[in-house]
């Protein structure tokens, strides 16, 4: 995986992680705006990344749209990515 | 309905080639207090929650459970990946490898395989949560465990996040439990 995927994909995970706590927090916190509104804010920045992502390299989700042929079987899968720490 | 998101929830990085770590990290793949076993025993027991609330938090974190189980396994494929059969040998993954080579398969670091009998599932929501804040406790114990045999630091990394994940989840699950608990008074008292 070139830098520049491994780069985009490594803010979405960052992205997304955060959606993962706000998403627990939110779920023992209904009402509390702020973290309501920060969900929302990190929400629509993944929505962004992923289309950007996805448009890019494929998809991440098999219900995403794909170039021909059908990209969410591309190589890397998840397990087999060098993820260094020097990418940033 | 889940979907699957060709993503790792943390970013796993391996220094090493150590198939001795790779075995004992396979206690949170396949042992009692694994990340399978979280997975399955908070999905499990959404059925029978009485509030939307408590099914939320079952189904959200029992989802996070399984992407902890792809970190897992990506940790022990990638301290053994490369590993040639003389570093192997002697190990406590030669067992693994007299099996299934490389492949993995879910099993605690003494080679039990998983059982549902590592987790319980009960209509009271108040056992179920008291239950699911021990396992995360059991877990992050583990983790710290597993933390002191490793001296890779790429792993070590990714197992301090894993350990912290059980702390917010332990969290939530404390909250859950006192929602409920409201809950349930609230109904007694008209």
């Amino acid at each position: 995986m070139d830098k520049k995927q491994l780069k985009l994909l490594n803010e979405l995970m960052e992205i997304g992680f955060s959606l993962v706590e706000t998403n627990l927090y939110l779920d023992t916190h209904p009402t509390d705006e702020r973290a309501l509104r920060l969900h929302n804010t990190l929400s629509a920045q993944y929505q962004e990344l992923e289309m950007m992502y996805t448009d890019l390299y494929g998809p991440l989700k098999a219900t995403s749209m794909s170039q021909f042929p059908w990209r969410y079987i591309e190589e890397p899968w998840p397990w087999d990515i060098e993820y260094c720490g020097c990418n940033y | 309905m889940w979907i699957y998101e060709k993503k790792l929830e943390y970013p796993v990085r391996v220094d090493t080639c150590n198939p001795t770590l790779a075995a004992m990290i396979l206690e949170q793949f396949g042992g009692a207090d694994g990340e399978l076993s979280a997975g399955i025993r908070y999905l499990t027991q959404r059925w029978t929650m009485p509030t939307g609330q408590a099914k939320g938090i079952l189904t959200d974190i029992g989802t996070e459970e399984l992407a902890h189980w792809e970190i897992i396994g990506t940790i022990v494929y990638k301290l053994v990946k490369d590993a040639p059969i003389n570093k192997i040998k002697g190990t406590p993954f030669e067992a693994n490898y007299a099996n299934r080579g490389k492949a993995l398969f879910p099993q605690n670091a003494a080679g039990v395989p998983w059982t549902a009998t590592f987790i319980q599932s009960k209509e009271d929501p108040i056992a179920n949560l008291y239950e699911d804040m021990a396992a995360e406790q059991k877990a992050r114990a583990t983790y710290e465990n597993l933390i002191k045999l490793s001296d890779d630091p790429g792993v070590n990394e990714a197992l301090r996040f894993l350990r912290e994940r059980e702390v917010v989840h332990f969290q939530r699950f404390g909250e859950t439990l006192e929602i409920i608990k409201d809950y349930q008074n609230r109904k007694k008292h008209y």
